[in-house]
């Protein structure tokens, strides 16, 4: 596991408040890659890789919010794959997994996600 | 390795599969498809091959290269194409061929046989072209054929060469029942003689068929089935024992003469019979994949218990249906005027059921079968005179069965083997057929794996998802009836009534629920995090990730103006552009964050959205009608946009799609959709429950001759019954069928509830309809109304105006599509870097 002083950029998403709860948003970090970032109705974050590995397709984010036996999880717009949102493993497929990245809040109230 | 990829063949890969067979196993198939259900195989006219397709089976199978040789002693076999494979054990599995009788003509145009795909396909090609059709044999095949003939349109015969059809399942008495039956479903029938010889025309097509009696019976198109006969020449050809009337000869445990050698199925003589059933194939190919695991099997005995129904007709054959035991008993009932006809064949104490035959009604046959060595619950009459409604059988229930009384017989499953099943966690009837296989290959034991189910005391689960336990019309019912504050938000609902935090399954079906019964809009508030992408964005997502986009063409009129502003937006947007089959037109390739501007567009030109993303009405499908055209009774464009503006944004458990034609020439396909309607001379037939895609079905006829208000209050009352009780994903054709009552058909009982109002509730299905009708509003004008909303639109929330630079195009053949998006693994294996 990666320590947080390990983490080099963290890149403001957006405000915390303009995140729906249980929906995600997509976001840009500065090396090109795409973090799925989601808040969830317990207040918590989470971000995971925004590109589905089956499809190829940044759509995670997009992706419906829910939980497989209390285990929360997002699943795949394209074919509906599960994705645990703690260490991003597809539930479907345990060969496949999705980047897992930091995330906080700032005392502003801004999201960011590190990576 | 398997010479051979039929059923059999398939039984015997997925058989060594199950049981850890540990080397690699070889398929080398003669035609040119994965092994499928050869049994069913009539079926490919109404639903293709895919209806047929078997499961994948781990093995390195080769089409359409078949065995051309055998070299025993260097254990090697030579293909077709020239490729030679050494194999450790070779099991034949090759099957038959049909049996063409040598006469003359045999080989004219428009002669065929009825064994695969490929048959079908040039009966089919040849029939389009044909007005009459004879079959040569009247067994089983034969009126499987004469059926697909009728079914082609053609005039059809059937000659067959015993006093009776299906001479080897039922006899005299079941002969002329069914014959009756046959003939009235207008199929000739000619028995007692055989086929002389084929005439043909000068060009040398089939013009007519002589019997032997010189008789002459005109025909465009002739199917041989006249049974079939093994294919042994492989094993011939290496000098394996093969039987004086053709058969390759097995022992007990499947083998040929030489140990390295088996042969399964129709290809195999054992015990001295050769057996043209898939059940008898069946049974070799577990036995010998039980032998190549290490276990001791031999083949059980041939099952050739028959229940079909042909061309409407139920027969059914089991047992010792000839009464060959010595002592035994006939006990015979006839009805000639209900068409029905039954024997049972019972030991001379009529102490125990040995065998009988069935035709017109077989429902009793899935409790008599397994009870054939089984000591007789009472009276046997009782067991086939008229069931009444309880199901067949006389009364009886699975529950009487023994725990060795065999249900499937086409795989060998026990009622014991289900309980077992049943006891391991399977709760209803698809995980049983999954994981006994029971009811996977003729399906006729369907019924009775559900029979087994309720007595064992399982409730068939209707439980939505994980999350809830309720099925979807409980649902609707907790959430049209509860307080709106705390039913009315999926949180609520799920802390009232469900576990946990949801999923893919029980979310967009609550969204749908609340946006059936409301008008709000599907993005306002909590409901935003239940929708599907789809309903999220209000557009249908690609493959990959971009979004198509259609606007609402009612009844698929449109102006010049509208055409000229979808040509001009997609020509601006670099879209793709295709028709659909709805009458619209389908535009793809938008990124999320080009959908806002689009619309904004499409609203201010005066289109709106398609509701192609939601499960809710798509479109209403309409010929050009009375207007224009000269054979129009009634103005199906107009009635086709009334339907279309009255339910536009309706959500229900499936999409709904409707029709309307003008006539009864049909030309709007009105029979395919939920809702078909179409114009007669004083009026409108309305027509529901049908459907295109996957399993196509016509929609039937619920009333008729109805007038402009009716015909609209019968639609509302029909889709407003559907949108409270349906499952969830559950399209019209297969909910008509499930309200089905115990002494009514589905159709009827709907009819009763729509037209009769025999729930009472007619009055309030009509008021949702008009609340949903004055509530609608274009989703997307709301969302371009709405700021927030809008911000929503965008690839990334940290750049909204960067474009997402996976999303990239190619063009095909001058198409734009997606580029690159073939299944991509790049991220296996990438750093997990949560802190």
């Amino acid at each position: 596991m990666t320590l947080l002083n390990d983490i080099q950029v963290w890149t403001t998403a957006c405000r915390y408040d303009y995140l729906t709860p249980n929906r995600g948003v997509g976001v840009l970090l500065p090396d090109g890659a795409q973090a799925a970032l989601f808040r969830l109705d317990d207040g918590t974050l989470w971000a995971v890789g925004n590109v589905d590995p089956f499809s190829g397709a940044a759509v995670m984010s997009r992706g419906i919010v829910g939980d497989r036996a209390g285990r929360a999880t997002v699943q795949t717009p394209i074919k509906k794959q599960a994705f645990a949102l703690d260490d991003g493993t597809c539930l479907d497929d345990p060969d496949v997994a999705l980047p897992v990245y930091a995330t906080r809040v700032t005392p502003e109230g801004d999201v960011e996600v590190g990576a | 390795m398997v010479a051979g990829f039929g059923m059999v063949a398939h039984r015997l890969v997925s058989a060594l599969a199950e049981r850890g067979y540990p080397g690699p196993i070889t398929v080398l198939a003669e035609e040119d498809r994965p092994a499928y259900n050869r049994v069913n195989l009539t079926g490919w006219f109404d639903a293709g091959a895919d209806e047929l397709a078997l499961p994948p089976v781990a093995a390195d199978v080769h089409l359409d290269d078949p065995v051309v040789a055998i070299d025993r002693d260097n254990q090697v076999v030579r293909t077709i194409s020239g490729r030679t494979v050494s194999y450790d054990t070779l099991v034949l599995a090759t099957g038959s061929r049909p049996f063409v009788p040598p006469i003359d003509g045999r080989d004219a145009r428009g002669c065929f046989v009825y064994r695969t795909i490929d048959d079908l396909e040039a009966i089919r090609i040849w029939a389009a072209g044909a007005n009459t059709g004879v079959v040569i044999g009247g067994g089983l095949l034969g009126l499987e054929a004469a059926n697909a003939l009728q079914r082609l349109g053609l005039a059809t015969d059937v000659v067959e060469i015993a006093d009776r059809l299906m001479p080897l399942q039922v006899d005299d008495g079941g002969g002329q029942m069914l014959r009756r039956h046959v003939e009235g479903l207008g199929v000739r029938v000619h028995t007692g003689h055989p086929a002389a010889r084929i005439d043909t025309d000068p060009d040398g097509t089939v013009s007519s068929l002589i019997l032997a009696d010189g008789s002459r019976i005109e025909a465009d198109l002739v199917v041989f089935a006249a049974g079939v006969r093994p294919r042994d020449e492989l094993a011939r050809d290496c000098g394996l024992a093969v039987g004086e009337r053709g058969g390759i000869v097995v022992d007990e445990t499947g083998r040929t003469s030489d140990a390295n050698v088996y042969a399964i199925g129709e290809c195999a003589r054992i015990a001295g019979e050769v057996h043209a059933l898939v059940a008898p194939g069946y049974a070799m190919a577990e036995a010998v994949a039980d032998r190549l695991t290490g276990s001791p099997a031999v083949f059980p005995g041939a099952d050739t218990s028959t229940r079909l129904k042909l061309l409407g007709v139920d027969v059914a054959s089991f047992g010792d249906a000839f009464a060959q035991t010595p002592g035994a008993l006939d006990l015979v009932y006839a009805d000639p005027v209900a068409g029905v006809y039954g024997k049972l064949v019972v030991t001379d104490d009529a102490q125990r059921l040995l065998g009988g035959i069935l035709v017109g009604d077989a429902s009793s046959y899935g409790i008599l079968r397994p009870m054939v060595g089984e000591q007789l619950p009472g009276d046997p009459m009782a067991l086939i005179a008229p069931a009444g409604s309880d199901g067949g059988g006389g009364g009886l229930g699975v529950g009487a069965l023994p725990a060795g009384a065999q249900i499937c017989s086409c795989n060998n499953v026990t009622k014991g083997d289900l309980t077992e099943a049943i006891t391991g966690g399977c709760c209803d009837v698809p995980s049983l057929k999954k994981c006994t296989l029971a009811g996977t290959s003729c399906g006729s034991c369907v019924p009775l794996l559900k029979q087994v189910l309720e007595a064992e005391g399982v409730e068939q689960s209707k439980a939505l998802c994980e999350h809830f336990s309720q099925s979807r019309a409980e649902l609707f019912e907790i959430i049209s009836a509860g307080p709106a504050e705390s039913v009315r938000t999926f949180s609520g609902l799920i802390e009232r009534f469900g576990t946990g935090k949801g999923c893919d399954i029980c979310k967009p079906a609550v969204a749908s629920i609340l946006a059936s019964t409301s008008s709000e809009h599907i993005l306002d508030g909590e409901q935003a995090s239940l929708q599907d992408s789809n309903d999220h964005f209000l557009a249908n997502i690609q493959k990959n990730g971009s979004y198509s986009i259609v606007p609402r063409v009612p009844g698929g009129d449109i102006t010049p103006e509208q055409l000229i502003l979808i040509g001009e937006v997609a020509r601006d947007f670099n879209l793709y552009t295709k028709i659909t089959g709805g009458q619209r037109i389908d535009m793809f390739g938008a990124r999320v964050d080009q959908l806002p501007e689009i619309w904004r567009r499409l609203v201010e030109g005066g289109m709106e959205s398609g509701h192609a993303y939601g499960k809710a009405l798509r479109t209403v499908k309409s010929c050009v009608g009375s207007d224009w055209c000269r054979y129009g009774q009634q103005d199906s464009v107009q009635m086709a946009i009334n339907l279309e503006l009255r339910y536009r944004g309706l959500r229900a458990p499936h999409k709904i799609k409707m029709g309307v034609s003008g006539c009864a020439r049909e030309c709007a396909e009105a029979r395919g959709k939920d809702v078909g309607v179409i114009a007669t001379e004083n009026g409108w037939n309305l027509y529901v429950g049908g459907n295109g895609g996957m399993t196509p079905k016509h929609a039937q006829l619920l009333a008729g001759d109805l007038d402009d208000e009716t015909l609209v209050r019968y639609i509302d009352r029909f889709l407003m019954f559907y949108i409270r009780t349906a499952d969830r994903l559950q399209r019209t054709a297969p909910w008509v069928e499930g309200l089905s009552q115990p002494d009514q058909a589905g159709l009827d009982h709907l009819r009763d509830v729509v037209c009769n109002d025999s729930l009472g509730l007619a009055a309030e299905f009509e008021e949702a309809i008009a609340r949903h009708v004055e509530g609608y509003a274009c989703e997307w004008k709301g969302v371009l109304e709405d700021p927030d909303k809008l911000s929503r639109f965008v690839s990334f929330v940290n750049a909204p105006d960067v474009a997402d630079p996976t999303v990239e195009f190619t063009e095909r053949s001058g198409r734009k599509v997606p580029a690159g998006h073939a299944r991509s693994t790049t991220n296996i294996g990438m750093p997990k870097v949560r802190g």
